[in-house]
C-alpha cells in the first residue's frame, strides 16, 4: 500500500549485504538510465546455487531497498529458483504496488543477478 | 489572480475527475494542458470537415485546406514573419531541428566546418548536430554559460569556420534565459546561420522576427496549449531556397515523370505526406486563446508565481535550488533537489499528493554533468497555476522530509 513504508526506508537506510565480496565468482554492473540508478552485484556460487551475494550501488530508495531485500531472498537459492522470481513477487516483497515508471527501479537488482547468472552459465 | 481562477475552468483536466481530486500540474515545460477551446476544435474537425487537404475539389476538403492555411498565416502574424511561406509545419521541435540538419545541413555543411551549440541545449538540439558533424567530418563546438546566462567563451568558439549556431532561447532544465546578443553579433560577423530553439521561450514570450532575425526558429505547439503533433519551423526565405527536401512523397511535388520531378512551391516542398491537419487547426485555437488572455499579463503572473515559489522553497534548508533566482533571466522553471533524497523518490511522494512534477535529467545531460548532478526535481509554471498550488507543493515537500528523516 505505502511505497515509503518503514520496511522500505529501513532497507534503504541500512541496506543488507551492502559491501564488496572478495573472491566473487562474478561481479556484474547494471544501471537504469532513466533514474541514474547503478548497481554492482557480487556472487559466489556452487553447483548452480548462490552461496553468497552482496551489492553496491547508488540510486533512489526503491532501487536500493529492493536490491537489499532481494539479496536476502536469493541467498542459497538455486539458479532455477532465482529465475522464477518475478515482478509480482518483488511487489509482494516490497509490500507495495509499483507504478510503471518505478518498476524498473525495483527490478534493477534482481535483473542484474539474473544477468550475472546467465553469464556464469554461458561460461561453462 | 481572479482572471486565473476563471480561466482554469477552461481546462477540464485541472478538475482532476480521473484521479478524484484537482490535479496540481507543475510540469508545463514538458507539455501544457489544453483548454476546451482547443479540445473542441479537434472534435469539430473530425465531426464536420475531416478530409485531406490540398488535393480535392469538394467542399469539405477546401474548408479543411483553408482552415489549415489560416493557421499558417496566424503563425506568420504571431511571429511577424514577412511571408507565410516561411512557416513549415512539422510534428514538433525535434522534427523541425532534424529537418534543418538534413535539408540544410546535408547540403551545406562540409568537412572542416564548425557547428556551435550551447551547454544549455535539450538533447534534440544537440544530438542532430553531433550526428551531422560525424557524418560530415565537421566539428561541434560548445558555448559555455555562466550562472547569469552569459556565454563565457564566445570568442574561442565562434569564428570564420562557424557555419551554423544552434542555441536555445531558454533552458528547459533550469529555466535560464541566456543572453544571446553577443552570440548573434559574432554569428552574423562570421556569416553563420543561426537557429533558435524556442520550445520553452516562445510559449511564454512569443517572438518577434522584426526585432531579432534568425535564419531558423523552431518550437512545439503542445507546450503552448496546442495539441501534440504540431511543430513549427520558421526558415528565412533566402535560407529556405538553399535547402533540399527532407521527406520525399506526396504533396511536395508539382510534376513527376520517371526522369524528372518539379518541387512544389515553398513551403509545401517541405511538407510531404498528409500532415496533422486537425492538430494544426486546433493549434490555431490555442494561438487565439493566448492572444485573448494577453501574453504580458501571463508573464507577470508567471513571474509572481516564480518569485513566490523561490521565497517559499528558500525557507527550507534541505532544498538546494539549481535555477537562477531572478525572473529577468528565469522563464518560470525551478529545478531543485531535496538533500539526500533521490529526485525520483521526491517525484513519487509528490505524485501521491496529486502533484505532477518532472524528475530526472530533463533530456539535458551535458548540462547536468556540468552541474555535477544526475538529476533534479523540476517544477515549471504556466498561465493557470496558482499560489495555492505552490503552498500545497511546499507542504508536500515537508512531508518528503518527514518520511525520510523523521526516524528514531
Ligand atoms: C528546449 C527544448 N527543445 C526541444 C524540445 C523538444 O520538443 P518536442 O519534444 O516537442 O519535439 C524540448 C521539449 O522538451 C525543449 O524543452
Amino acid at each position: 500500500m505505502d511505497l515509503y513504508a518503514e520496511l522500505i526506508l529501513d532497507h534503504y537506510k541500512n541496506p543488507r549485504n551492502f559491501k564488496e565480496l572478495e573472491k566473487a565468482d562474478i561481479v556484474f554492473e547494471d544501471n537504469n538510465p532513466l533514474c541514474g540508478d547503478k548497481v554492482k552485484i557480487f556472487l559466489k556460487v556452487e553447483n548452480e546455487q548462490i552461496k553468497e551475494v552482496s551489492f553496491m550501488g547508488v540510486g533512489c530508495a526503491i532501487s536500493i531497498a529492493a536490491s537489499s531485500m532481494i539479496s536476502e531472498i536469493v541467498m542459497n537459492k538455486t539458479y532455477e529458483d532465482v529465475f522464477k522470481i518475478d515482478k509480482n513477487q518483488v511487489e509482494k516483497m516490497m509490500g507495495a504496488e509499483l507504478s510503471v515508471s518505478r518498476v524498473k527501479c525495483a527490478m534493477l537488482g534482481l535483473s542484474a543477478i539474473k544477468k550475472a547468472i546467465k553469464i556464469l552459465q554461458n561460461e561453462k | 489572480m481572479d482572471q486565473v481562477k476563471k480561466l482554469r475552468n477552461d481546462f477540464p483536466i485541472l478538475k482532476g475527475k480521473l484521479i478524484g481530486r484537482p490535479l496540481i500540474y507543475l510540469d508545463n515545460a514538458a507539455t501544457t494542458q489544453k483548454p476546451n477551446q482547443v479540445i473542441s476544435k479537434l472534435c469539430e474537425f473530425y465531426e464536420n470537415y475531416n478530409s485531406n487537404i490540398h488535393r480535392a475539389v469538394y467542399a469539405i476538403s477546401e474548408e479543411a485546406t483553408i482552415a489549415y492555411e489560416q493557421v499558417r498565416t496566424k503563425i506568420a502574424d504571431f511571429l511577424k514573419a514577412e511571408d507565410p511561406a516561411e512557416i513549415i509545419f512539422t510534428r514538433g521541435t525535434t522534427e523541425s531541428i532534424n529537418l534543418i540538419a538534413y535539408s540544410y545541413g546535408e547540403k551545406n555543411i562540409k568537412k572542416g566546418d564548425e557547428i556551435v551549440v550551447s551547454d544549455l541545449e535539450h538533447h534534440s538540439n544537440f544530438l542532430p548536430w553531433k550526428a551531422l558533424c560525424e557524418r560530415k567530418g565537421a566539428k561541434l563546438k560548445v558555448l559555455e554559460s555562466d550562472e547569469k546566462g552569459d556565454f563565457v567563451n564566445i570568442k574561442d568558439v565562434i569564428g570564420k569556420k562557424t557555419k551554423l549556431i544552434a542555441v536555445t532561447l531558454m533552458s528547459n532544465a533550469i529555466g535560464l534565459i541566456p543572453n544571446l546578443k553577443e552570440v548573434f553579433e559574432a554569428g552574423k560577423k562570421a556569416g553563420a546561420k543561426i537557429l533558435l530553439d524556442g520550445a520553452q521561450y516562445v510559449p511564454h514570450f512569443g517572438f518577434s522576427l522584426e526585432e531579432t532575425d534568425p535564419d531558423f526558429l523552431v518550437f512545439s505547439g503542445h507546450k503552448m496549449l496546442g495539441p501534440m503533433g504540431v511543430g513549427v519551423l520558421y526558415v528565412k526565405m533566402e535560407t529556405l531556397e538553399e535547402m533540399d527536401p527532407f521527406l520525399y512523397g506526396g504533396e511536395m511535388v508539382t510534376e513527376v515523370t520517371e526522369k524528372d520531378v518539379t518541387w512544389n512551391d515553398l513551403p509545401y516542398k517541405f511538407e510531404a505526406g498528409t500532415p496533422s491537419v486537425a492538430d494544426v487547426i486546433s493549434f490555431g485555437a490555442a494561438l487565439d486563446y493566448l492572444d485573448k488572455i494577453d501574453m504580458t499579463e501571463m508573464q507577470n503572473h508567471i513571474n509572481d508565481l516564480t518569485e513566490y515559489a523561490f521565497k517559499q522553497l528558500n525557507k527550507i534548508d534541505e532544498i538546494s535550488i539549481v535555477s537562477p533566482d531572478n525572473t529577468d533571466i528565469n522563464g518560470g522553471v525551478i529545478a531543485f533537489n531535496v538533500d539526500d533524497v533521490h529526485p525520483h523518490d521526491v517525484g513519487t511522494i509528490l505524485d501521491k499528493e496529486g502533484i505532477a512534477v518532472r524528475t530526472g535529467h530533463h533530456c539535458a545531460q551535458p548540462l547536468m554533468n556540468k552541474l555535477g548532478l544526475t538529476g533534479t526535481v523540476r517544477i515549471s509554471f504556466y498561465l493557470y497555476n496558482t499560489k495555492e498550488e505552490i503552498e500545497i507543493l511546499v507542504n508536500a515537500l515537508k512531508k518528503v522530509q518527514e518520511i525520510f528523516f523523521n526516524e528514531e
